[in-house]
């Protein structure tokens, strides 16, 4: 199928516009930029096509090229993998990929370094498209670093502030931090089974017996893979490096940090099926990371009030639900999070995204207010996005939210399933008072005049603010899309217990080779009740959300500020992030730098060998300074010292010889 | 074409000393003396893109060989051929060079006809190291290099040159003695200098009371070398030669001479002495571990930019001695290429660096800050070459660190775990080192006028940058050739230290298969 044409159309479009950007002008920036977006989305859905036509024995369909690496007898090549898993992620990769792509021409219109953005956000495509389609790990490993340096750079963008440069520098080391678990993984997938293809590796992974008894090479693998994926996919520990990347700009959030780059290690982990479904304890661990993440990061949300912080706070939390769903095994449900939440999550952060860029930069959301007369078209959008993510049906994430529930529950995790019940209800409250904050009541920002002071250093001055207004068709067409697939999106997965036919389970089961769906059709009505009631409590706790930030954000505004007065110290402590990256500069960074300046560098290095070194040149000065009384020439002095050296040595040699 | 193949390895190695000969009588004009080096430098280059152009791939031993009598007594012979691992070597000193003319162009302004003669000089002898296959041969070209690097530090450095150059001589001309000591026994012992002879005479036994020797014969080839590579705690000398060395001279330090060190261990101490090297390999490796981290660490909290460099190099060869030492097919396949690699990187940015220095006369980072501004198309070379340093994939330095990775760690897991947090701290010291320089607002006025590249400059950037794509993208280019080799060379290996194990049973390496992977993890860190 020629699929090597997908990822190579945008990084045709990163390198044109990398190295000639800057002398064309914007127009053309813009053509070849979303031109090879575009071309490789519509080249994805005919692929999708073809796919629909394969019989079953042809997939996964491989193609091979040519051999990237080759060493002894390991080799890997240049090649693409595709079956359904990679399918989904391939269409969510090109398709939100080209939406964001438009909506940056709105929003970064106005921005210097135009060509330098669209060439970056080409290169992330080209990358994470290699990500999710490589046939074997090395070449996702290829994707995984790539999209990681694209991130850098984007986060970095506006790299004047140091604030953003910083944060690019925090995610690229803390994702390397997570990269060094899937590298030793991948030595170990190396070391024992020589290869890191995947039609090689999984008949030999097959052979393995499940790891019930003792944990043993698969659940090593595992954990050691969960480590990159808690870097990529920003979970406890590694999610430190999420929230400050909001500095980047606002689609790149989207796009990023939210819908594609971030749900990597998702799809690793699901990708990664056959290991964790033999290293029981490594799943467990992955379920048990992704739930605690999901509350964590949920209670950070609720006190936030920077719009961007929230979102990115919920982006790690929702992103605990699919590692939530992986770990118990129901890989279906964690990639059809990711698909609905690809959806709400963009739209949420493109959303969000016209109300800074109609605000001129301003993101607190103690400043907003009203807004929903200002913007109505991103009103609607942003109200299907968080209805979405709420988890109210129908919209999109209530289908796949209330399956990881379901399945956490079915599969025996009931405190999971507890906690992420809980969490559900937390998702619900701070999203709606995100919603409530910026839409509802008055408009609490500065007089127009004096709005534009950037906190997202999107310039908001040079095209005059004036009121809040609502964002040019580039960014309102994109979040009508969105929209619409949020609201629709979760349909393909309508579960059989409320009549659906559950076509995505029925369509991706293949590669977990699971059989469709828990309760398939016939199975016994009393487990279908049971679900149902489960779902009620998901639906009720959404509702209590929605219900406490009506009451507290729009009935009573003035109770959230006594209550944080009330609670004192807890408050500010939830405020300040629970105040880990303190914890990490103070056991971590700082002792670093320290130990390397101090006793590495000052010490050892200066003191200790060169201190030796230059003693005992001091000597031979001292004892050179009596042979020049005898000696004349230099060279001959050299010449001499050589050779009695050498003479010694030989002697010492000898005598070792003899004796 | 068979004189051609006879002599081209002659041809490489002269071409460079010819010109440096005709350099003598020339007039002193500047741009005539540069243009000269820079048209022989270019020539040698040429030349010696015949070797992988009719290198044999499969072909055993080595090739384009030259073996003739040169003096009778002592017994020693003009004895020249390479195999697919010295090749590259060669290739990536013929490959440098020219570009270290350029750089030189006009950052050397005083005594140019000298510093042109000492460059072409220094290039014969580089290469003359990498190709000669008689001991004394190879000494003579090994010293060779001493001497204009040394003239090259102590005249063309800044700030205490003289103590550096001083230091660079001393240090390594001292540890050279034990390798020529240890060449002498050799010779008195087998009546040859001949690395052929002398390595099938020690496998079939034939040199008398060589068991008791060997030992010191290793120790002695083992120190020359290691301080060259450098190896940790032997590197001091490095970062003050590099920091007062001018661009071109650590360009060519980096870039070549310290290759000279691990071709040597390659060559010499596992090619003469596998069992020696095979029961020395924990600590050796372990050197090279701490090495790897040591350096790495030590460059994050340096304050001047070339010094920071430096210090990355010793973390990076601690890389190429972990791997040659982890005797498996993919370390020492990483190995070659890590030296090829780190070549390619790191003389970019030695040349990134003279750069900035010639503009701004200082290397302190706190000088800097906010250059992206005043210098865009600087800051995007100089972002490239750190990620090809960084090991990105698609760039050069990912293939040379993965393979060494993956090899240290089949031979002990916990070498690879170790050597992999390389990984980590090489991100943290060059995005910290970048973010200082190039990010933020120009804070400096002094940097607010730089002019950004010309094209000389970017003339003589972009066969790195291409070099660092392709090495990355197409590997198997170079691993074609490499690949054969090292088998070749564990071949012998292996199968010397197994005959070794004959004699003396039990003794033989036994790679640990373990098969469960966390149990394994948590003995091996036990251990």
């Amino acid at each position: 199928m020629h699929l090597w044409i997908i990822p190579l159309l945008p990084l045709a479009g990163a390198a044109i516009n990398g190295l000639l950007g800057k002398r064309f002008a914007r127009g053309l920036v813009t053509t070849i930029a979303l031109g090879s977006t575009a071309l490789a989305f519509a080249m994805a859905l005919w692929v999708a096509a073809q796919f629909a036509g394969l019989p079953p024995d042809q997939i996964p369909h491989i193609e091979r090229y040519a051999t990237w690496l080759g060493a002894g007898s390991f080799s890997a090549d240049f090649g693409i993998y595709l079956d359904q898993l990679s399918l989904v992620m391939l269409l969510v990769v090109t398709g939100v990929g080209f939406l964001i792509h438009v909506y940056s021409v709105g929003y970064m219109e106005h921005e210097g370094g135009y060509y330098r953005y669209f060439s970056y956000l080409n290169l992330f495509m080209f990358f994470m498209l290699t990500l999710v389609l490589a046939n074997n790990y090395l070449l996702m490993f290829v994707g995984w670093e790539g999209v990681g340096l694209a991130s850098y750079l984007l986060i970095g963008f506006w790299f004047l502030k140091k604030s953003a440069a910083d944060a690019g520098k925090k995610a690229f080391i803390t994702n390397r931090v997570g990269d060094f678990g899937f590298l030793i993984a991948l030595f170990l997938l190396i070391k024992h089974f020589g290869t890191l293809q995947y039609d090689s590796l999984w008949p030999l992974i097959g052979k393995y017996p499940i790891e019930s008894g003792a944990a043993g090479l698969l659940t090593a693998i595992g954990l050691l893979m969960l480590v990159g994926a808690t870097g990529k996919s920003a979970q406890i520990p590694l999610y430190v490096w999420l929230p400050d990347a909001m500095e980047g700009p606002t689609p790149v959030s989207a796009l990023i940090h939210a819908a594609t780059m971030v749900t990597a290690g998702v799809y690793m982990v699901a990708r990664s099926h056959l290991v964790f479904n033999r290293a029981p304890d490594a799943a467990m661990a992955v379920a048990i990371i992704g739930t605690l993440t999901a509350i964590f990061a949920a209670s950070i949300g609720i006190v936030q009030t920077d719009i961007k912080k929230v979102l990115a706070y919920s982006t790690i939390s929702q992103l605990g639900y699919m590692f939530m769903a992986c770990g118990v095994l129901d890989y279906v449900g964690g990639i059809f999070h990711l698909v609905t939440h690809a959806f709400f999550k963009a739209l949420l952060f493109l959303a969000a995204g016209s109300v800074i860029h109609g605000l001129g930069g301003e993101q607190d959301m103690r400043n907003m207010g009203g807004l929903r007369k200002h913007l109505p078209y991103t009103f609607w959008c942003m109200t299907i996005a968080t209805f979405a993510i709420a988890g109210l049906p129908p919209f999109a994430g209530f289908f796949s939210k209330d399956r990881i529930l379901w399945s956490a529950w079915s599969n025996g995790y009931r405190s999971l399933w507890l906690i992420g019940v809980i969490t559900a209800g937390m998702t619900s409250f701070y999203m709606f008072r995100l919603w409530f904050l910026t839409f509802f009541g008055d408009y609490r920002g500065p007089n127009p005049e004096a709005a534009g002071h950037a906190h997202d250093a999107h310039a908001g001055g040079s095209h005059g603010h004036g009121a809040p207004h609502e964002s040019p068709m580039v960014m309102v067409v994109p979040l009508i899309i969105l929209a619409l697939l949020s609201f629709i999106g979760g349909w393909v997965g309508v579960p059989h217990s409320l009549k659906g036919s559950d076509h995505f389970d029925a369509f991706l089961s293949p590669v977990f080779h699971a059989p469709a769906a828990p309760a398939e059709g016939a199975q016994e009505q009393g487990e279908s009740t049971t679900e149902l009631a489960f779902t009620g409590i998901s639906v009720s706790i959404a509702l209590l959300g929605f219900l406490s930030a009506w009451w507290l954000y729009y009935k009573r505004p003035e109770l959230p500020g006594r209550m944080a007065k009330a609670a004192g110290g807890l408050y500010t402590f939830v405020l300040d992030k629970y105040k880990v990256d303190e914890l990490y500069g103070a056991v971590f960074i700082q002792p670093l730098i320290a130990l390397s300046l101090n006793v590495f560098w000052k010490g050892i290095d200066r003191g200790l060998i060169d201190g030796a070194v230059d003693g005992s040149a001091a000597g031979a000065r001292e004892v050179s300074d009596e042979m020049r009384q005898m000696q004349s020439g230099n060279i001959r002095s050299y010449a001499g010292w050589v050779a009695v050296g050498a003479a010694a040595v030989i002697a010492f040699m000898v005598w070792r010889g003899v004796r | 074409m068979n004189f051609i193949n006879n002599n081209i390895l002659t041809i490489v190695i002269f071409l460079p000393l010819a010109g440096a000969i005709l350099l003598v009588f020339f007039p002193r004009r500047h741009r005539d003396i540069r243009y000269f080096a820079l048209a022989v430098s270019l020539i040698t280059l040429l030349a010696s893109l015949h070797l992988p152009w009719y290198l044999v791939r499969g072909q055993s031993g080595f090739q384009f060989e030259r073996n003739i009598p040169w003096i009778a007594h002592p017994n020693i012979h003009y004895h020249l051929g390479i195999d697919g691992i010295s090749m590259w070597l060669v290739i990536l000193t013929t490959f440098l060079m020219p570009l270290c003319v350029l750089i030189s162009w006009n950052s050397i302004g005083d005594r140019v006809k000298e510093f042109f003669i000492l460059m072409l000089v220094l290039e014969s002898a580089m290469i003359g190291v990498f190709v000669a296959l008689d001991l004394f041969l190879f000494y003579f070209f090994w010293e060779a290099t001493l001497i204009p690097m040394a003239l090259i530090i102590g005249m063309y450095g800044h700030g205490r040159k003289i103590y550096a150059s001083v230091k660079f001589f001393l240090y390594t001309m001292i540890a050279s003695v034990f390798m020529l000591a240890a060449i002498l026994w050799l010779y008195a012992r087998t009546g040859s200098f001949d690395f052929v002879t002398i390595q099938s005479m020690i496998q079939g036994g034939q040199v008398p009371g060589f068991g008791n020797a060997a030992l010191w014969l290793f120790l002695g080839f083992f120190v020359a070398f290691a301080v060259k590579v450098p190896l940790f705690p032997l590197h001091t000398w490095l970062p003050d030669a590099h920091v007062e060395a001018p661009t071109a001279g650590s360009v060519l330090l980096a870039g070549v001479l310290l290759k000279m060190g691990t071709y040597g261990l390659l060559r010499f101490n596992l090619g003469l002495f596998p069992d020696q090297a095979r029961r020395n390999a924990p600590w050796i490796i372990a050197l090279a571990i701490i090495g790897i981290i040591y350096g790495a660490l030590v460059a994050m909290v340096q304050p001047n930019i070339k010094r920071l460099v430096a210090y990355t190099s010793v973390s990076h060869l601690g890389f190429v001695v972990l791997g040659i030492f982890s005797f498996t097919q993919l370390g020492m396949d990483g190995a070659v290429y890590q030296m090829l690699s780190h070549g390619i990187s790191t003389g970019a940015l030695f040349m990134l660096l003279g750069m900035v220095y010639d503009r701004r006369h200082t290397y302190d980072i706190n000088e800097y800050g906010g250059l992206a501004t005043p210098m865009p198309v600087y800051a995007t070379f100089f972002a490239f070459i750190m990620l090809s340093s960084v090991g990105l994939p698609l760039l050069n330095g990912f293939i040379g660190e993965f393979l060494v990775l993956s090899g240290a760690f089949q031979a002990r897991q916990l070498y690879g775990i170790l050597a992999a947090t390389g990984v980590i701290w090489s991100a943290c010291y060059l995005l910290w080192m970048y973010q200082r320089v190039f990010y933020g607002a120009v804070s400096n006025p002094a940097n607010n006028s730089l002019r950004d590249l010309d094209a000389r400059e970017r003339v003589s950037l972009w066969p790195l940058a291409i070099a660092a794509l392709v090495m990355g993208v197409a590997p198997m280019l170079w691993l074609h050739s490499i690949d054969p080799a090292v088998a070749a060379t564990l071949r012998q290996f292996s199968s010397a230290v197994q005959a070794h194990a004959a004699h003396a049973p039990g003794s033989l390496v036994r790679a640990d298969f373990t098969r469960n992977g966390m149990q394994a993890l948590l003995q091996v860190i036990g251990r």
